[in-house]
């Protein structure tokens, strides 16, 4: 085996992969009330189209696309639409939603259940398909998937790259569903290299997932174009500019997209729903959520109809702990934090991750000795020692000039600092207001 | 609408840190110093044990007293880098030095050399080279007496005048040794180079055993507590730049690895110039850092009225330091302009 490819720089936290990675993908059984937020992905909410009062069936769309990015919204559940109201929403906010009531008793077979005859059908087709059938990129983003694969005039993709690194500790739903729905995942990349017209495709994985790695090259057909590339085991390495630079040796220019080093980058969980989606006609209504951490009594992976409440999930899952005092939707190093426990899991939810008090007792600042290892840690090349010195005293404009807006806040700068300075909160604050700075700018 | 959940917390990602935090550092500091201190007291007994202790005392109670406010409890004394800047003063001194110069010293470090700045991290040149600017300003007799070595045997017996007091001309009897640079420079006398690895020099507290130093650098190096690529930089640039010299007149010129082993080259070099609030934050910042250390030590060697330059090459540095962060930034990944290399 030749030494597994990475980028420079990047952090080494700890995994806790261990607790979730040896079970099998659990279904949860339906519960009896699901609430679909209209805003579940990057781009414009979805319209409704079912009213209070209405019958829906599982996998019926329920709501349209709001525009061209911007995916339509299926029923999860079969049952009835009980109210459009607003709910709580995992970013925090308050957003409209559908309230559905499960039918009881209810078989919850699909509303259309079909093959779809893909190889004849033109890529403009098969795109619009993948728009009708909901699906947003399922690693943690929800960018839709169409979008990425709409190619804009004058440019061309050459490669398709499946991310299965699932850098993020504690995360292990993508390593399930390689080891698992390996068919799916091959069919979702043929259809989506027949759309790109893709040369040659890759999966990527992380080495800390060797038995996924040897899963998928065993079951690779021989007439599909497609390299398995074992990576290092280092985070951000699912980040999709990383991964390009581990796999292809390629840059992404700053303020460009993959498209334009011609690569197409897809989660593999999104690929394998996609597979799904062309052999049997189930749009995006369910997803694998990793449910782990020290603080859930019971941690698992399990297949989850979109909308589920958080609740269900923990009573499920043995209810939390004494000491639990976080959960996130998405990983320690990224993800969102939860304050309410009837949020619903969204299309973009790719685990839920429970902590204890002694993991997010809040830790002494000290003042930044610029020790230099953020500089070490950050895969972008930044210098969040002297961005974060600029941003503490708010001195945001300058921070353009040490390139802030290139930040993707990863965390690997907060995850070394020694000084425990709360450098990507300060970056997020800086980011939002130059933002609202640009857009003012624009409209005078 | 439920209000929310008080058992969870607010707060923002990420929520994995690394378990090293800034007083572990300085820890591991102090821990790599350790033999060298011990040495110290060996080869000059019972002054050099007072004077690490007053130049560390001083350092700490100054700090606790300007900042605290009396409450120890959260004083910034307790992250250690106050320690850490005395007993690398105290490292710096020559051993027969009387205990109150070395505590006016400490106190120009620390209120001079970083509590006026704003405190750590603040300050721009190293504080305890800033003392012992002071110091070899004010008493530049005292500060360039060397006392020979002894064992275990003399620990008892004072080198110099320990113990004078205050503002009173202190005595140097006989007993003064040359450093192996003078001995070099006003000589022409070269010092075995084993004896110089080993430490059986005459010298400062800190400067005589080559060897200590750089196994306490390798651990810090190793541990990632300091940034390996400018020791080596300096090492670098001094053995290059000397050892050009010497071959263009050997009669005239020391060769590089007298010049790497002697002196205080090893210690500012390790422990020094490696102060991360002082030098740079980039990689090719640190390199340029550290060849202008080198190039400014064997210049003042070879070409300047001392026979030792390390403290005012890396104070000058020190200086420059704002500036070269700010023109070796890193080009980030995707760059549009591929001029701004990364240099690591």
């Amino acid at each position: 085996m030749t030494q597994a490819r990475t980028f420079r720089h990047g952090i080494h936290p700890a995994e806790h992969k261990a607790l979730t990675a040896g079970r099998l993908i659990e279904r949860i059984a339906f519960p009896d009330e699901v609430i679909l937020p209209l805003a579940q992905h990057i781009g414009a909410p979805s319209r409704p189209l079912a009213k209070p009062g209405d019958k829906v069936y599982r996998g019926q769309i329920i709501a349209a696309e709001g525009g061209f990015v911007s995916v339509p919204l299926h029923a999860s559940v079969t049952g009835t639409v009980s109210a459009i109201a607003k709910h709580h929403h995992p970013n925090g906010s308050l957003a409209d939603a559908f309230v559905i009531e499960v039918e009881q008793n209810s078989p919850q077979t699909l509303y259309d259940e079909h093959a779809t005859d893909w190889e004849e059908m033109p890529p403009s087709a098969l795109i619009e398909h993948i728009q009708r059938g909901g699906f947003v990129g399922l690693g943690g983003a929800a960018f839709p998937t169409h979008v990425k694969l709409a190619i804009p005039e004058g440019k061309h993709a050459r490669w398709l790259l499946i991310n299965g690194c699932e850098c993020e500790p504690y995360l292990t739903s993508d390593h399930r569903i390689m080891l698992e729905w390996a068919d799916s995942i091959f069919l979702g990349v043929r259809v989506l290299a027949r759309i790109l017209g893709a040369e040659k495709s890759f999966i990527a994985v992380e080495t800390n997932k060797w038995d996924a790695i040897k899963t998928l090259v065993s079951r690779i057909p021989a007439d599909l174009a497609c390299e398995l590339v074992p990576l290092e085991t280092k985070y951000p390495q699912g980040a999709e500019k990383m991964l390009i630079k581990a796999v292809l040796d390629q840059e992404v220019p700053s303020g460009k997209l993959p498209i334009d080093v011609h690569v197409v980058v897809q989660n593999v969980g999104t690929v394998a729903g996609i597979g799904d989606f062309f052999a049997f006609g189930q749009p995006l209504i369910e997803r694998v959520v990793t449910v782990t951490g020290p603080a859930i009594r019971r941690p698992t992976t399990l297949l989850v109809p979109i909308g589920t409440r958080l609740s269900n999930i923990l009573e499920h899952c043995g209810g939390l702990t004494e000491d639990a005092r976080e959960i996130l939707f998405g990983g320690p190093m990224m993800g969102t934090p939860q304050q309410f426990l009837d949020v619903p899991i969204l299309k973009g939810t790719s685990g839920i991750v429970c902590l204890t008090e002694e993991q997010v007792k809040s830790r002494q600042e000290y003042p930044c000795i610029r020790c230099a290892a953020c500089l070490d840690a950050c895969p972008i090349f930044l210098n969040p020692s002297a961005l974060g010195s600029l941003a503490r005293t708010a001195r945001y404009d300058e921070m353009m000039d040490y390139n802030i807006m290139d930040c993707m806040e990863c965390g690997s700068c907060s995850y070394v600092c020694p000084s425990n300075i709360p450098l990507v909160q300060r970056f997020r604050v800086a980011k939002g207001v130059l933002r609202e700075k640009q857009a003012r700018g624009k409209a005078a | 609408m439920t209000r929310r959940d008080p058992q969870f917390v607010i707060a923002t990602p990420p929520f994995a840190k690394r378990a090293v935090d800034t007083p572990a550092i300085m820890r591991h500091v102090i821990y790599a110093l350790v033999p060298v201190m011990i040495a110290a007291v060996y080869f000059f007994g019972v002054s050099a044990l007072l004077l690490i202790a007053v130049c560390t005392g001083t350092c700490m109670l100054l700090e606790w007293l300007l900042t605290g406010r009396g409450n120890l409890g959260n004083s910034p004394v307790r992250d250690g880098s106050a320690a850490v800047t005395g007993i690398l003063l105290a490292l710096t001194l020559p051993p027969g030095l009387p205990l109150w110069m070395a505590a006016l010293g400490s106190a120009v470090a620390i209120v001079f050399g970083k509590l006026l700045f704003g405190g750590l991290g603040q300050n721009v040149f190293n504080p305890s080279l800033t003392g012992r600017a002071f110091l070899q300003a004010c008493f530049p007799v005292a500060l360039t007496t060397w006392s020979p070595q002894g064992g275990l045997g003399a620990f008892l017996e004072m080198r110099g005048d320990t113990l004078a007091l205050p503002l009173l001309r202190p005595v140097f009897d006989g007993i003064s040794a040359a450093t192996p640079l003078a001995r070099m420079k006003f000589e022409s006398e070269p010092t075995d180079l084993g004896a110089l690895l080993f430490g059986t020099i005459p010298g400062s507290l800190g400067e005589t055993s080559a060897i200590l130093i750089l196994l306490g650098g390798a651990y810090l190096g190793w541990r990632r507590f300091l940034n390996w690529r400018i020791p080596v930089g300096i090492f670098a640039t001094v053995y290059l730049f000397a050892s050009a010299l010497n071959m263009i007149d050997p009669g005239r010129f020391t060769d590089g690895l007298h010049h790497l082993l002697s002196g205080g080259l090893v210690l500012g070099a390790v422990f020094m110039a490696t102060d991360p609030v002082s030098s740079p934050v980039t990689p090719r910042g640190m390199w340029l850092f550290a060849c202008g250390i080198g190039v400014l030590v064997i210049l003042i060697r070879e070409f300047g009225g001392l026979p030792e330059g390390v403290m005012y090459a890396i104070l000058l540095m020190n200086a420059a330091t704002p500036l070269i962060d700010r023109i070796t930034q890193p080009g980030i990944y995707g760059a549009v302009d591929h001029r701004a290399g990364r240099g690591d």
